[in-house]
């Protein structure tokens, strides 16, 4: 009886700290986004958090969507010929790539870069007292360091994803003609006509989502890391799980949202 | 208007099962230096934390010239802690910001003058706390240990606060760098003119910065009065925390 008890009693607890941990990230997230739209702004701020994202994130970002269109035109002429269905190689990989690919694996690889980035400068900010400073120093922390990032992570992401869309179709593009035999005007002509702006806009939003849920956890877990630099290491591994999984998680949210009517 | 600056009531503080703050009572009269000593995790530090109003206590007032911190909304809250400078125990500078925005980072932040006039001002007040002004494009990780104190030194008195909190200025210095430091403080603070809460376990520095003293022991005030007397007490307590006795009614707790 004992034994079930403590069972019991041990769902409720991690049912709890689940709870307490998503109510807080949440008043975390309501705050930092709020000051978004509030002065003062921190203009440096942004525009640095917007670089170490947006420009410092392309060449992984571009090699990930030039590969990933690869693989796919590859991987789809090979499939697909056993039903004699080489032609929709180009449509299938401008849908995956535009749809789900790019905007996932875009957010994941950026996830690693950049969320780890941000968890450990902020981590590391907090245990040397930082940000204690900055509050003694008229400046609000989650002004000045939590909401230039999220803003950056907001816009970066989409302009990122166009990178990756474009690069992905390219990538399919010169394995299908170089190396599968298309026409690269039939294989073109075939992508466009496919590709309609729904595609496209729900990937881009999609990579909106992600890029705030990076910098989120990022800040987060930073934010609230303690206990030098094991802490820190903590926040950074926690940092990274937490948005890939949530990145995967709102993945299908959006996609049923866009796509399933 | 009070003599009394700041004004600490009753103000308790608990982390889990541990009392770190149990009922202190302090006060700080304007214009003058309070130390307060205790032994490592005697909440110092949390005391600190409270008044600059990163910690929320659990029951208590603290008065800053009248105005509780602690039910004050946000503006006003604000506006304390404009008033208020903080050296911290680390120096807690910016890492990524070279010394010269570290320094008029208050500044910038109250938008009281322009980059060019902070970049200025910062090398003015890098001269005040004994630094030249070039050291201002330093970045904080090239400095010495005694260099940052004074960096933070310098950007805790650059908005000219009417309130001076040191953390443990000395700790971690050479006893001549210690001095050095010292004395920069209570130039600081005399030219300011402003009221001073010290946290420190170096005795000659204790002697050094404050008019008053008071110890903290298990989140307590055991003892209160002037920074002179310190060495000679009579508090038995106060008299081994200060000639660094091993025998004496203060036993170190080394387990819990």
């Amino acid at each position: 009886m004992t034994a079930t008890l403590d069972f019991v009693a041990l769902l409720g607890r991690l049912l709890l700290g689940a709870c307490t941990t998503a109510g807080r990230l949440a008043i975390f997230a309501a705050s930092g986004l709020s000051h978004i739209v509030r002065p003062p702004f921190y203009g440096r701020m942004f525009v640095r958090a917007f670089v170490e994202i947006g420009y410092y994130s392309l060449p992984v970002v571009a090699l990930t969507a030039v590969f990933t269109g690869m693989v796919l035109a590859l991987q789809s002429s090979t499939g697909l010929s056993r039903f004699a269905a080489d032609s929709a190689v180009a449509s299938l990989v401008v849908l995956s790539v535009t749809r789900e690919l790019g905007p996932v694996l875009a957010g994941l690889m950026v996830a690693g870069r950049v969320g780890a980035a941000i968890a450990a400068e902020i981590g590391t900010m907090r245990v040397t007292d930082q940000i204690d400073a900055l509050s003694t120093l008229s400046t609000n922390p989650m002004k000045y360091l939590v909401a230039p990032r999220l803003l950056a992570g907001l816009i970066a992401l989409p302009l990122l994803v166009v990178v990756a869309d474009i690069l992905g179709v390219l990538g399919g593009f010169i394995i299908a003609t170089a190396k599968l035999g298309f026409n690269s005007t039939t294989y073109l002509t075939s992508t466009l006509n496919f590709l309609q702006t729904d595609d496209v806009v729900s990937g881009l939003s999609k990579a909106a989502v992600f890029g705030v849920l990076i910098t989120l956890m990022g800040c987060y877990q930073g934010y609230n890391s303690k206990g030098g630099a094991q802490g820190v290491g903590q926040a950074t591994t926690s940092a990274v799980v937490a948005a890939s999984v949530l990145i995967l998680a709102f993945d299908y949210v959006l996609t049923e949202l866009f796509f399933a009517r | 208007m009070s003599n009394i600056s700041i004004r600490i009531r009753g103000l308790s503080k608990s982390f889990g099962d541990k009392k770190v703050l149990d009922g202190i009572d302090l006060d700080v009269a304007r214009g003058t230096s309070m130390v307060v000593i205790g032994g490592s995790g005697s909440g110092k530090s949390v005391l600190l934390k409270c008044v600059l109003g990163l910690i929320e206590p659990d029951a208590g007032s603290i008065e800053i010239d009248g105005v509780n911190v602690l039910t004050a909304d946000a503006d006003q809250r604000a506006e304390l802690r404009a008033r208020i400078g903080m050296l911290f125990q680390n120096g807690a500078l910016f890492d990524s910001l070279p010394v010269w925005e570290n320094v008029a980072f208050g500044l910038l932040a109250q938008n009281k003058c322009s980059r060019a006039e902070a970049r200025n001002k910062a090398g003015d007040i890098l001269a005040q706390v004994g630094l030249a002004a070039s050291v201002g494009d330093l970045s904080p990780s090239e400095l010495s240990g005694g260099m940052q104190k004074r960096v933070g030194l310098a950007r805790a008195i650059a908005a000219q606060p009417e309130i001076l909190f040191f953390d443990e200025p000395t700790t971690g210095l050479d006893p001549i760098m210690g001095a050095v430091i010292d004395g920069l403080i209570v130039d600081c603070v005399k030219r300011l003119g402003s009221t001073a809460i010290a946290i420190t376990h170096d005795m000659a520095s204790a002697r050094r910065i404050g008019d008053r003293a008071a110890m903290l022991y298990k989140g307590q005030i055991v003892w209160q009065g002037e920074a002179t007397a310190l060495m000679d007490t009579g508090n038995a307590m106060v008299d081994q925390f200060t000639h660094g006795r091993r025998e004496g009614p203060i036993q170190m707790e080394l387990r819990k």
